[in-house]
């Protein structure tokens, strides 16, 4: 395991500021509350209790419970009522409380909130944000882990962004509760406690959403992943580099808009590409990705695009979901697989993988 | 007293705090349809008569959008005939400031709203789904999908209520229709927000094919609202002055404070689902007979005319409107509208992706060679499409 990531596991922040993913989400929509008076915050246990990971806490105490507002248990209904909010002027930001209790919400979410700008031709927009912790690797039992990103991003009209970084997750959040259009924001919930030296009073301006961002640069092949994956890749990418294989991290932020240019700039460099996500391989975001960069870079590839994701399975019980997601090994060994042997675009700037800094000829 | 009592074993007490949150006996709905027609209760003459007019017109309304049907200019329709109380008695009783949600049942009371009706016909006729701007009449997008306008509704009347405006939601959705979820939420939601809403049932007595009994075993669909806490009022669908007065008072009821009320107007859908059904296949003729006898346009008249407020010349001036109105939607019905291919993609976001733009650039070359192919055709040659076709489509990606 890399310092910096053996750091990251514990925790010694001894010197930096303790900002955490979820601080920084909470600071996000404070300082959207203090802004703009049209900004409202629903959920369930959002009022009172802070929201279940406390990402909401202190709000109704600064804004008052008509601000942020305890909801009654009723996923489509809080979201129904949000698309009447915003029909009248206001910009509902919306807490699912998990992954998989947004479902009941799914018909508001794809038969109106993602069309409505449409439906009405751009008269009647929907401002509203739907706030989804997601992804597993928390120990959490049934129901509690889901990657459902691959619904959200088949539906057109919706934004889906998903951040990496406590500065990304305060910068992001802000854009999307500023956007006119509807955006699921996911937040990768095992990245809540994640800390950096971010500061609040003064938070580090983040490129816009819509923007991939290279979190590590690299020659070899690149890393395309995003959310609570993006730490795992960094730490492969660690790994990698001790055995003179240098990964390029693409962070993609936003997997609606998705930044084609920011991604193929990166693949047509390294000739190679994984894509990492906890979500399935079988109809996840992973086989989107490899195609749009298989369509658009083939000629610079060496080796088809490969996925490393959650098995095609429900999510499992937390005493086996280690084996079911997406690890530094498994991600290694892709890498391995990405047909080193292949030499038939010759590059002289491309690094050597694996096969040919061991010179074992493979 | 009982054994275990008697041994000081059993101390009976109610749970620690509890109480009754409140009666729920003012919340009933009443035994039996509410009606006034006919009942020689006093009655306002002039809104009797613009009710009238409003119902011939309607009626007239209904019977074009489906002769359209059969003439190709609408894609489909859901009538209302039999229904034009209800639908037409919702539009009047809100005020200029208050808010419609209507189903895809109720253009009628769209029209009535004031909505032009070949904007409010716009969606069923093929066209882009909203035809008029929401905010310009405060009518919602007709809903399709069951009862998912109810919760929208609800966040809008509280959304101005949080901003101080006095403004009230009338929603409206089918006796189907309360059996889904969001009906379920959007009520509860209203109710603990005392959201000023109003949510209008028209039980027309099946959807599609399936009856009310099939649908709800609650001894009406009134009834439903006193689970939320709420009022529940039961009215006679088909008796205009009897539809207009209790939704008015829920209105105002809601716009005072009050909180909101869930109304179930009776009525019947004398026509098909829509065009597309076949309303024989599960009901008879004989049901439908007894509904006739309870016309509301039927209603209303023999009302007027005991009370002479209605003459020979008075039918005759109400059913010359309703003709003009229908001439003028058959006229400007007939014309084909002229969609433009390209808005496909301009409203899909605020700002276009670069992948939408991408797409806009296919089909706007995929057009234009089908232009110049047009164009060549005429022309007595061949082939130009293809060509074109290659060497038009976009392949940029940059930002
Ligand atoms: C969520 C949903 N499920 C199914 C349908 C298909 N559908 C359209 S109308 C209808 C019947 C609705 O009956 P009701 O609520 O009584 O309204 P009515 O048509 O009688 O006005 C059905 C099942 C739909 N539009 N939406
Ligand atoms: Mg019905």
């Amino acid at each position: 395991m890399s310092t910096a990531a053996a750091e990251r596991r514990r925790g010694t922040a001894a010197a930096r500021k303790p900002a955490t993913m979820a601080q920084a989400l909470t600071r996000a929509m404070r300082d959207a509350m203090a802004e703009d008076p049209s900004v409202h915050v629903l959920g369930e246990d959002v009022g009172t209790l802070g929201g279940v990971f406390r990402v909401t806490d202190g709000l109704a105490e600064e804004f008052g419970p008509q601000r942020c507002t305890d909801t009654p248990l009723a996923e489509a209904g809080i979201l129904g009522s949000a698309v009447g909010m915003a029909m009248y002027g206001l910009r509902p930001v919306v807490e699912m409380q998990f992954d998989a209790f947004a479902y009941p919400a799914f018909e508001q979410l794809v038969s109106h909130v993602s069309r409505h700008r449409n439906r009405t031709r751009g008269t009647m927009p929907l401002p509203l944000t739907v706030r989804i912790p997601y992804g597993g690797g928390i120990g959490g039992v049934e129901h509690h882990s889901d990657s459902s990103e691959a619904y959200y991003l088949a539906t057109p009209g919706l934004h889906v962004y998903t951040p990496a970084t406590v500065e990304d997750a305060y910068g992001m959040l802000r854009e999307a509760i500023a956007s006119d259009d509807p955006v699921v924001f996911l937040e990768p919930k095992r990245l809540y406690w994640s800390r950096s030296d971010w500061n609040p009073d003064a938070p580090s301006a983040v490129p816009p959403a819509g923007r991939a961002v290279v979190r590590r640069p690299g020659t070899s092949a690149t890393l395309l992943t995003y959310g609570p994956s993006v730490p795992v890749c960094l730490e492969a990418a660690e790994a990698a580099a001790e055995d003179g294989v240098e990964l390029e991290v693409v962070d993609l932020r936003s997997l609606v808009p998705f930044d084609d240019a920011t991604v193929c700039e990166s693949v047509r460099r390294t000739g190679r590409a994984v894509v990492v996500h906890e979500s399935t391989g079988f109809g996840g975001p992973g086989g989107e990705i490899a195609a749009r960069v298989t369509e658009r870079c083939f000629h610079h590839l060496e080796a088809p695009v490969l996925r490393v994701a959650g098995f095609d399975i429900p999510y499992p019980p937390p005493m086996l979901e280690r084996h079911h997601l997406p690890g530094v090994d498994r991600i290694l060994d892709a890498v391995d697989r990405l047909q080193w042997e292949s030499r038939w675009t010759e590059s002289g700037e491309r690094a050597a993988g694996p096969g040919r800094a061991e010179g074992d000829g493979r | 007293m009982t054994v275990l009592e008697q041994r000081g074993a059993y101390r009976p007490a109610p749970p620690p705090a509890w109480q009754p949150r409140k009666d729920a006996a003012p919340l009933l709905p009443d035994a039996s349809p509410y009606r006034l027609l006919g009942t020689g209760a006093e009655l306002d003459p002039r809104l009797l008569r613009e009710l009238y007019e409003q119902l011939v017109r309607g009626r007239r309304y209904n019977h074009q959008a489906t002769a359209l049907t059969k003439q190709g200019r609408l894609a489909v329709y859901p009538s209302s005939v039999g229904q034009e109380a209800c639908e037409v008695a919702a539009a009047l009783a809100l005020r200029e400031q208050d808010w419609l949600f209507p189903s895809y049942r109720d253009t009628l009371s769209v029209v009535a709203r004031g909505v032009d009706p070949v904007h409010a016909l716009t969606l069923l006729r093929g066209d882009w789904h909203t035809g008029y701007d929401p905010y310009e009449h405060r009518v919602a997008p007709l809903s399709t999908p069951l009862a998912t306008q109810l919760p929208h509704a609800v966040g809008l009347a509280h959304a101005a209520r949080i901003k101080g405006d006095d403004v009230v939601a009338l929603a409206m959705v089918g006796d189907g229709g309360t059996s889904e979820g969001d009906f379920h939420e959007a009520l509860n939601f209203a109710a603990v927000w005392q959201a000023p809403v109003v949510f209008l049932v028209q039980n027309n007595g099946f959807a599609i094919s399936v009856p009310l009994e099939k649908q709800s075993a609650a001894p009406t669909l009134a009834h439903k609202a006193v689970g939320y806490g709420m009022p529940g009022r039961l009215v006679d669908g088909n008796d205009a002055a009897a539809v207009h007065e209790v939704l008015q008072e829920a209105v105002e009821r809601a716009r005072a404070g009050e909180g909101p009320t869930l109304v179930e107007a009776v009525t019947y859908r004398m026509e098909a689902h829509t065009n597309a059904d076949d309303a024989t296949r599960y009901r008879a003729e004989a049901e439908l007979a007894a509904w006739r006898e309870h016309d509301p346009i039927a209603l209303l008249e023999r009302e007027l005319t005991e009370r002479g407020e209605l003459d020979e010349e008075g039918v005759r001036r109400a059913k010359d409107a309703a003709e003009e109105m229908a001439a003028d939607l058959r006229e400007r019905m007939n014309a084909d509208p002229v969609l433009d291919p390209m808005s496909l993609f301009t409203h899909v976001y605020a700002e276009q992706t670069t992948q939408l733009r991408e797409q806009a650039e296919q089909l706007r070359a995929e057009l234009a060679a089908a232009e110049a192919d047009a164009e060549t055709t005429d022309d007595g040659q061949h082939g130009g499409q293809q060509h074109a076709q290659h060497g038009g489509a976009g392949r940029g990606e940059g930002r």
